[in-house]
């Protein structure tokens, strides 16, 4: 196997390890605790109002298969595969009965939509500016952007968007600074509804890019530097070759191949960053509902979250690996 | 050694701002040592006291110096990102020098499982560790799921670095002079990467700690120990926000930035300074 086959199979292996690994490991996690789960959940889930006594047993039914607390731990690994498998987590605790599965799937599209839009603005935007940082090295905006840049890069995501949300907030109340679209508007495809949507998005995304700008933009101008003392480089410009047509063809293209792979390996960082900006506007997404769950003591759309984010995480980063040969023709050709 | 950070300290205006902003902060939690009050006593001031000579952070709504109980919160936030970076530094290492020197078979397996630890999202996992752990997570066991979770990145890069060592001359030498792999690795290896361990170190400080407030803000660490994010959580936890009580949330975000930003400095500017291509760019 050569060239293209070869490549497709490491992948999908790697993509088949990663899951194995992060389902194992949330396996391990479950089981390492030394308190009884089952009583310790259902305390938590019913300390707030009222629930049914029948309610409860079946709750604690359903938890014992969840936690697969019944057989040796050989079987309890096996079931808790085959729930993964099969994308069933059970009924959710604090929304009882609904499934874990219709709470994550309305979840998701809002976490997904922020996610693929802040990426790719960060993306684009620190590959672009970094690219001409390291081609016009004497640019003094270009300097000053690097430096702010640079300036939010090892901020956490919580530490920026707690920023955001104070100046916007309270020091200069513009943006709306919590939730993902206006209380109480009706849901439907009209122009104040989709505004509604935007304005809401602005402020998580805002704090998403600020953070993943100067990682991206670092790596492009180290990367075209590098790029631009090669012997191909002064050749072009010898040959009077246009300067915009050397910068995008000949420098940017070769030094974006390392960001590609570089964008899959910080897939599950920036997914991290994500669900913490959620949390912090209220956006009602994969990682608000994850710390509710948390406060409400929900086993299972806890274990389902994570594992539904590992495995989304993978995915993507699958998807970004198919893609890499479309862009670097070595790997079709090898 | 010392005349290398001399002339960081120097001529490399980063190096030097790292610096003086990590002493500021080494500095203050230092000053934990002799703090009048112990750190999880209340009501030992009048709360919610704006900044002022006696309160020169203000108070809590909990009655508690601002300034003093940050000497301790940002202590152990330090103390916390030393120790995940020293435990993970030690598998990264590990796994990198061996990964590097054997190269084949268990070169792929190590580094096939090390890109897994870079893509698993870990902030879904630690809170899932949280979840179950409940009252008995403490402080020592988040470092220490931490640091299993964090070592891949510089594991990756130690092993590049092993792996043109091993194509050196004096590898060869030490094989035949009949040193066994972990005296080679140990003795022969380690002190070449070493510079790149102690750059990549201050990104993991910087990484642990941020995740450290990021679970704590949201209570899913022990919230009786002060750090940073135990600090924040508490000024949530009274709304301080809402309340005007500013002084609060305020100063801990400052501290820690100045944390971040110094870490960060020294990370960027020791990696230059590694590597002689952009040294060179610095002096034409």
């Amino acid at each position: 196997m050569t060239g293209f086959p070869l490549y497709l199979a490491t992948r999908l292996g790697q993509f088949a390890l990663v899951v194995f690994i992060g389902i194992n490991i949330a396996f391990i996690v479950t089981h390492a605790t030394p308190i009884n789960p089952v009583e310790q959940s259902i305390a938590a889930a019913t300390q707030f109002g009222s629930t049914s006594p029948e309610a409860i047993a079946l709750m604690r039914q359903s938890l014992k298969e969840l936690y697969g607390l019944e057989g040796g731990i050989g079987a309890q690994y096996i079931a808790f595969w085959r729930r993964v498998a099969v994308g069933d987590f059970g009924p959710s605790l604090s929304a009882f009965p609904t499934p874990v599965s219709t709470l994550i799937g309305r979840a998701l599209p809002w976490t997904v939509g922020l996610l693929v839009i802040s990426i790719l603005l960060t993306w684009t935007l620190g590959n672009l500016l970094g690219g001409l940082a390291g081609y016009f090295r004497d640019s003094r905006s270009l300097r000053l952007a690097g430096i702010i840049a640079m300036g939010f890069h090892p901020i956490p995501y919580y530490i920026v968007a707690l920023i955001l949300l104070i100046v916007f907030g309270y020091l200069w109340p513009v943006l709306p600074i919590s939730g993902g679209y206006m209380m109480n508007m009706p849901r439907e495809l009209s122009w104040a509804f989709l505004g509604s949507l935007a304005t809401h998005s602005i402020l998580p995304i805002l704090s998403l890019v600020l953070v993943g700008l100067g990682g991206w933009f670092m790596g492009m101008r180290s990367l075209v530097s590098n790029v631009v003392t090669e012997d191909y480089v002064t050749y072009a410009e010898l040959g009077g070759v246009a300067r915009s047509r050397i910068l995008a063809s000949y420098v940017m293209r070769n030094a974006l191949m390392p960001q590609v792979t570089g964008l899959a390996m910080s897939l599950g960082a920036i997914f991290n960053g994500a669900i913490i900006t959620e949390q912090v506007f209220g956006y009602p997404g994969i990682g608000s509902l994850l710390v509710s769950a948390v406060h409400a003591g929900d086993y299972s759309l806890v274990l389902g979250i994570t594992t539904v984010s590992i495995l989304s995480v993978s995915v993507a980063v699958l998807l970004i690996d198919l893609l890499y040969p479309l862009l670097d023709p070595r790997v079709r050709a090898r | 050694m010392w005349t290398v950070l001399r002339d960081l300290l120097r001529h490399n205006r980063q190096f030097a701002v790292g610096v003086v902003l990590l002493a500021v902060v080494i500095g203050f939690a230092a000053l934990s040592l002799v703090s009048p009050y112990p750190p999880n006593d209340s009501f030992v001031v009048p709360p919610d006291v704006p900044p002022s000579l006696a309160y020169p952070m203000g108070t809590t709504s909990r009655g508690q110096d601002v300034f003093w109980l940050l000497t301790f919160s940002i202590r152990n936030t330090l103390l916390f990102g030393i120790t995940v970076a020293v435990l993970s530094r030690l598998l990264a290492l590990t796994i990198g020098l061996v990964a590097g020197y054997s190269g084949g078979l268990i070169d792929r397996a190590l580094m096939s499982l090390n890109d897994t630890f870079i893509v698993i999202p870990l902030f879904p996992i630690l809170v899932l560790f949280y979840f179950v752990m409940r009252d008995h997570m403490s402080w020592g066991l988040l470092a220490l799921m931490m640091a299993c979770l964090g070592w891949a990145y510089d594991a990756r890069l130690i092993r590049s670095m092993a792996m043109s060592l091993r194509q050196r001359e004096f590898t060869d030498t030490a094989i035949f002079s009949g040193m066994s792999m972990r005296q080679i690795l140990i003795g022969e290896h380690l002190p070449y990467v070493l510079p790149i361990v102690f750059s990549t170190t201050m990104n993991n400080i910087n990484w642990s700690i941020g995740l450290e407030v990021t679970l704590s803000v949201l209570g899913f660490t022990d919230i009786n120990t002060p750090t940073i994010g135990v600090l924040i959580y508490w000024a949530n936890q009274h709304t301080a926000m809402v309340a005007g009580i500013w002084w609060w949330i305020l100063f801990p975000v400052l501290l820690v930035v100045i944390t971040f930003v110094g870490l960060f400095l020294l990370a960027v500017s020791m990696n230059e300074h590694i590597d002689p291509r952009s040294r060179l760019g610095r002096i034409t």
